[in-house]
């Protein structure tokens, strides 16, 4: 048997944090999305135990200011990407300038030096890989996906889902669903 | 897995010496740090993998064509241990059919590179390899929906 089932990644992280946190008994408030206020101080010890148990969930304690500030710049475009049955169709470097309180040109360059890539490559990947989880629900057309990740037309969502893998959208998914069948044959052997 | 201050590892397994020469020359010049291994064919690689307490790579170069054990066999046998399957698996191959390249992608390689012929664009598509995986890694993205044909 099997069963399909949806998730909301930030009641899942929140509950997580909640749970470890209590575990170390620590008073906190959770600010926002990747940021937490602790009461106290933590020793060293305690930093080390906590990084620990939220490594196992895959959730890291970060240290430099650099390395915050670009998980807020990632963190900000997953969630334009993923926030809504359809994507935005507003400015991305105004938005970004406008939610992180720094000149676009700013978050540029530290973006860059730290990832060694680009924002744009980035939210090229991440509206690459929705599309990739679209498809593997098997639950839309490519037109309807194209529409979602406001792609002017099918063939340029086609063409800039090629540059990205080398394969189009179509063989995705076929590739994703003869792998899938080819799983459960294993699991029955 | 934080890798951003740690060296990503690298191993391929190729049964040519000058592939795998310009293999390990090519990455000398590429911005994120890498600790090259190589193993000589299919045998050796899992011979390497399965060594107790072994530091298992974040990617593995597997080239198909192999003497004693190719690279399908190998993908087929990975697919069956559980230690190995955070590992990014990258077919590093002479030929380019569509068949080879929908075969290994279905049984579980992430990437599909055809060797170049030339040493620039070789350090190019190793690089553009390894700093995709490198978001996947840093970006918690779903490993599952890897793939990348190059």
């Amino acid at each position: 048997m099997k069963l399909y089932i949806k998730y909301d990644i930030n009641t899942t992280c929140k509950k997580v944090l909640e749970e470890q946190l209590e575990k170390e008994q620590l008073a906190f408030s959770l600010i926002s999305f990747g940021e937490i206020e602790l009461l106290e101080s933590l020793s060293g010890d305690q930093l080390k135990r906590l990084n620990e148990s939220l490594g196992n969930y895959g959730i890291e304690i970060l240290e430099s200011p650099k390395s915050i500030l670009v998980q807020k710049i990632k963190d900000a475009i997953i969630e334009m990407v993923y926030m809504d049955e359809k994507l935005p169709t507003f400015k991305v470097s105004d938005y970004l300038a406008e939610k992180l309180k720094y000149s676009y040109g700013y978050l540029f360059n530290l973006f860059q030096e730290v990832t060694y890539t680009s924002i744009v490559n980035f939210i090229i990947l991440q509206k690459t890989e929705r599309a990739k989880e679209l498809l593997a629900t098997n639950e839309f057309s490519i037109t309807e996906i194209a529409w979602k990740l406001n792609y002017s037309s099918v063939a340029h969502f086609s063409n800039q889902f090629k540059n990205e893998t080398g394969i189009t959208p179509t063989t995705f998914l076929r590739i994703m669903n003869k792998r899938r069948k080819m799983e459960e044959e294993i699991k029955q052997l | 897995m934080e890798i951003q201050n740690d060296v990503m590892h690298i191993l391929l397994a190729d049964d040519d010496e000058d592939d795998r020469l310009f293999f390990r020359d090519a990455f000398e010049e590429i911005k994120i740090k890498t600790k090259v291994e190589t193993v000589n064919d299919g045998v050796e690689l899992m011979n390497y993998l399965t060594q107790p307490n072994i530091k298992l790579p974040h990617i593995l170069f597997l080239d198909l064509n192999m003497p004693r054990k190719g690279g399908i066999d190998c993908l087929l046998e990975l697919k069956r241990m559980d230690q190995v399957k955070n590992i990014a698996v990258v077919i590093y191959s002479t030929s380019a059919s569509e068949e080879d390249i929908e075969e290994t992608f279905v049984l579980g390689a992430n990437v599909y590179l055809k060797k170049p012929n030339d040493f620039s664009t070789l350090k190019k598509t190793l690089e553009a390899v390894i700093t995709t995986n490198w978001q996947y890694h840093t970006s918690g993205l779903n490993r599952d929906n890897f793939i990348l044909s190059i």
